[in-house]
């Protein structure tokens, strides 16, 4: 089975270590902040102007004022600060940021990123991707295997106008984990029950597959 | 006006002298800590051909979006619109220009404008689209381009509390981009919950001194939430 988006954010959640600072994005990545582990403490950082943000609100707790990147209500965790979001691209484009997870379109095998435009069809824009990818050393993305029509989103190069080249080393989709290096994908774990013959089949990028592919567990 | 006291009463007074053509800065993030009246003030007017810098264009009938519906931008300079039909659409067809900008520049834009910086180099976009035609330096053996940086005829903003004089503080990240707004306009005009009396903020706690605002004006605010998420109690 693929995975689900809570899934997905609970496999990322396992990347945190004690300490780290980390940026998530729109979508999937937001979710992360509900699955931390037990006896690590990570400070989340939202590009708006929030480091140290909490779960969702409770319905009494819900402020106007206070969202994140994602433009959803949240909360503050105990220690945060909020800042402009100049302050806030200062600390990602200065390097300051420990991790960073972002969704995308595509992602190919060089490491470059297409997460914020499809020419002439969906207008969205890149918002702080290009910034986080350009200021971040780690770099989660996480997406879909394929699109709805079952295109494969790992690629040989990538065919929409990138966010960020030759940048990201990790990729989590609903069915494995996969690390770029030396220009090519390399399967690391796969979704429960998913065979590593269905990754081959939707990864269009060249793909290294080693001897044992363990299985995600949950 | 008397001395420093930046208040005005009316929101015509706070937006007089916007004309067609020109260039207009606004906080916000989304729909939150947006100038809300300002915006429905410049659509009372009527204003077109307006550029506007803001990270987004709010939403199908919220916030900048209402400058939509009678066409009075011209172009926009933002990071993300995807929540936005009508802007989507606009933009599609041609009636609406739009040059998508990085968060963290457009941030910087507006920052390095206020500051009187005309440029600035940034490795955020390099080897992009957005990177083309831009000027390419390398320091330490990293490409960064040049951007520019933006200053507004207007800039509109949004603060919690401020005193006569238009020494301001934010609420939560209803803050974002309004300190940088408020620092790049020509004429800056902040409103605001509350307007206090000078010497009752701490002015240690100040957010935007009052040297960046012109027009300082208290109104009533609807703060719709965009994507309201909850848990159980």
């Amino acid at each position: 089975m693929a995975l689900s988006r809570d899934q997905m954010a609970i496999r990322i959640a396992r990347e945190l270590q004690d300490g780290y600072y980390v940026n998530l994005g729109i979508g999937i990545p937001t979710l992360v902040a509900n699955h931390v582990p037990e006896g690590i403490e990570v400070m989340l950082q939202s590009e708006n102007g929030l480091l140290g943000m909490g779960p969702y609100p409770t319905e009494d707790e819900v402020d106007a004022d206070l969202i994140n990147a994602g433009k959803q209500t949240v909360t503050t965790a105990k220690g945060a600060s909020i800042f402009s979001s100049a302050e806030s691209f200062a600390m990602i484009r200065g390097g300051h940021v420990d991790l960073t997870v972002l969704g995308a379109f595509e992602v190919d095998a060089q490491g470059s990123i297409a997460s914020w435009m499809i020419p002439g069809k969906l207008i969205k824009g890149m918002g702080g991707a290009m910034d986080l990818v350009a200021g971040a050393d780690n770099i989660i993305v996480t997406m879909t295997h394929a699109d709805k029509y079952g295109n494969s989103k790992l690629l040989p190069e990538c065919t929409l106008p990138l966010t960020g080249a030759d940048c990201i080393k990790q990729v989590l989709t609903d069915l494995a984990y996969l690390e770029i290096y030396d220009g090519k994908f390399h399967l690391v774990e796969r979704a429960p029950g998913v065979s590593v013959e269905e990754i081959i089949e939707k990864t269009a990028g060249e793909l290294v597959v080693p001897d044992h592919v363990p299985e995600m567990e949950f | 006006m008397a001395g420093f006291d930046k208040v005005v009463n009316t929101y015509e007074e706070a937006m007089a002298g916007l004309e067609d053509g020109m260039t207009v800065i606004s906080g916000g993030f989304g729909i939150c800590g947006i100038p809300e009246n300002l915006i429905k003030e410049i659509k009372k007017m009527g204003t077109k051909e307006l550029t506007i810098v803001s990270n987004n264009c709010g939403c199908d009938g919220l916030g900048l979006g209402i400058l939509l519906d009678d066409r009075q931008i011209k172009k926009m300079v933002s990071s993300y619109v995807g929540e936005n039909k009508l802007f989507e659409e606009q933009l599609l067809s041609g009636v609406l220009e739009v040059e998508l900008t990085p968060q963290g520049t457009l941030a910087e834009k507006m920052r390095a404008g206020g500051a009187g910086i005309p440029a600035f180099y940034t490795a955020t976009g390099y080897g992009t689209d957005i990177a083309k035609g831009k000027d390419v330096r390398e320091f330490n053996g990293r490409k960064y381009i040049l951007e520019e940086s933006v200053v507004g005829d207007f800039a509109i903003v949004k603060a919690w509390k401020a005193d006569r004089y238009g020494n301001a503080i934010y609420r939560h990240t209803a803050q974002n981009f309004n300190p940088m707004a408020a620092t790049a306009g020509k004429i800056t005009v902040m409103e605001v919950e509350e307007i206090v009396e000078p010497g009752e903020l701490d002015p240690a706690q100040i957010h935007t001194p009052g040297i960046y605002v012109d027009r300082l004006i208290q109104g009533t605010f609807e703060k719709r939430i965009e994507i309201r998420t909850v848990r159980e109690g």
